[in-house]
């Protein structure tokens, strides 16, 4: 299901989001895709999270980053590759194949991707 | 339109029961009609506040179970499911049915089976709710509570002990509840040195995993006396909706389905932040605490840690904050939270709070689904 990039939508507004929604702030329509994959971000906040559900990784280290699209903010979520890390570090997605066990836990496999990106320091 | 009177409530022991859902919904049900002094005949709506009976135990349809079970034949029931916030959405749909005239006579049920589940188990069962783009990473509500936590403290300069004291205060609180899972006071350094669950959030930073239920009856203002000389009526009452992916929100220490929800229950009831008695907050987690108080307006962004330090949240202070022990104390049975708080404000209003009772004649809650996904705030007065 993986397309290998981390596509965000920009919005009629010239706003841009993360995942794409299919309408975007005030109802604006989706005009053009972003692949966040080809930037740096900053970290904004993270975790390392010990209770972790069926099929995750134990201890999970996640993040919310904010990228930086030429002037306009876009945030996004997702595991750390370690816990070396401190609020403001610049990271770079790093594509994993499988971040967690597909259908190990309660939503059904098929239902969603499991692939994606982590963020690793640069 | 009708202004809408609570006339009863009730609440089970929270905390690990053997009773499976429809049996704890059966039992807070009988025990608030009982309280109010209603036939179950005589209820025209019954609404069953629930997150997720059919994920935890596959049971569905506990709406058309309970009024069966109670023989409450044939008044109108619904199951209110919205995510944690489904007690408090269930006050919404209760105050609605009354002051619009569909029903006369509305009893709202909340309750959760949750304990017969693992941790890793029921947290799944939770994280359901978040984005597919969240939920691949193993993102969960814990781990949202740490990423904030972190994210306040270090813009704001709180100290990490002030987190630590909301679960310190709703202990102390929540001894003199004879309902709560936990009867017992922990220190500062009990919170501070439990193990990490989402750094640099600690195991006494969140809330335990709950069976439960608890319920409140609803009626029209105008005929209330005729059960109780002492009632409730719902000043004001509002939901609103944040994004459902959490890292969206432009500010990740602003809750705006807080802000909103909360400014429209004070529009609507007439009473501003400094005038509200005693709250109860959606403490799943303390960093829940603060947000709250700040989206509320019960504090400053930022500021919220302070008037916890300075102890102005404790029972005795100037404004007492989840007497009943919250959710950290109390426990969190998702769908009967949000009824349960409303249980501690009608309680505290009516003056049947016993040893946690504190002077109030204005009461607010507010119920949090999700990470704030979805909030719902009300606000009750004592009748005059």
């Amino acid at each position: 299901m993986s397309d290998r990039e981390m596509t965000a939508y920009r919005y009629g507004d010239g706003s841009i989001g993360y995942p794409g929604h299919p309408l975007g702030p005030d109802g604006q329509e989706p005009v053009d895709t972003v692949d966040l994959s080809e930037y740096t971000a900053t970290v904004v906040t993270w975790t390392t999270s010990t209770a972790t559900p069926p099929g995750v990784r134990e201890p999970n280290h996640i993040a919310i980053v904010e990228f930086d699209v030429d002037g306009e903010p876009v945030r996004a979520i997702g595991q750390l590759t370690t816990d070396e890390i401190e609020s403001g570090d610049e990271v770079r997605p790093i594509y994993a194949e499988e971040l967690r066990e597909p259908g190990a836990g309660i939503k059904i496999a098929e239902s969603q991707a499991w692939d994606g990106f982590r963020f690793e320091p640069v | 339109m009708e202004r809408v009177a609570i006339i009863g409530s009730s609440m089970t022991q929270f905390g690990q029961r053997e009773g499976w859902i429809r049996d704890l919904l059966a039992e807070a049900g009988t025990a608030c009609l009982s309280d109010a002094g209603v036939e179950p005949g005589d209820l025209k709506h019954l609404y069953v506040s629930n997150m997720a009976s059919g994920e935890f135990e596959g049971q569905g349809g506990i709406m058309n179970a309970l009024a069966h079970d109670l023989g409450a034949l044939p008044a109108y029931t619904e199951r209110i499911d919205q995510t944690s916030s489904s007690g408090g959405a269930g006050i919404y749909a209760a105050w609605r049915s009354i002051a619009s005239g569909a029903s006369e006579l509305t009893m709202l049920v909340g309750g959760e089976k949750m304990t017969h589940r693992s941790t890793a188990e029921a947290t799944d069962v939770i994280a359901s709710i978040t984005h597919p783009c969240e939920y691949k990473h193993g993102v969960t509500l814990p781990s949202f509570a740490g990423m904030t936590a972190r994210h306040y403290l270090e813009r704001f300069d709180a100290p990490r002990e002030s987190l630590a004291k909301v679960a310190v205060k709703n202990h102390e609180n929540g001894v003199d509840n004879p309902h709560a899972q936990f009867r017992k006071e922990v220190d500062l350094e009990t919170v501070l040195e439990s193990p990490i669950v989402a750094d640099p959030l600690r195991l006494y930073d969140f809330c335990p995993i709950t069976d439960g239920s608890a319920a409140l009856m609803f009626c029209p203002e105008s005929v209330a006396q005729e059960y109780t000389d002492e009632y409730a009526v719902v000043a004001g009452v509002a939901g609103a909706t944040d994004t459902h992916v959490v890292h969206e929100r432009p500010d990740p220490t602003v809750m705006g389905g807080v802000v909103e929800s909360g400014e429209a229950a004070y529009e609507m009831s007439g009473y501003g932040p400094g005038e509200i008695d005693v709250a109860e907050l959606h403490d799943m987690f303390t960093i829940l605490e603060f947000l709250q108080m700040e989206g509320l307006g019960f504090a400053e962004q930022g500021e919220a840690w302070k008037r916890v330090e300075a102890g102005e949240t404790d029972r005795d202070g100037e404004l007492p904050i989840n007497t009943s022990g919250g959710l950290k104390s109390k426990g969190h049975p998702l769908g009967a939270s949000g009824v349960a708080q409303g249980v501690e404000i009608y309680e505290q209003l009516v003056g049947e709070a016993g040893p946690r009772q504190v002077d109030a004649e204005v009461g607010l809650c507010c119920n949090v689904g999700g990470f704030g996904n979805c909030v719902i705030t009300t606000i009750m007065e004592a009748a005059a």
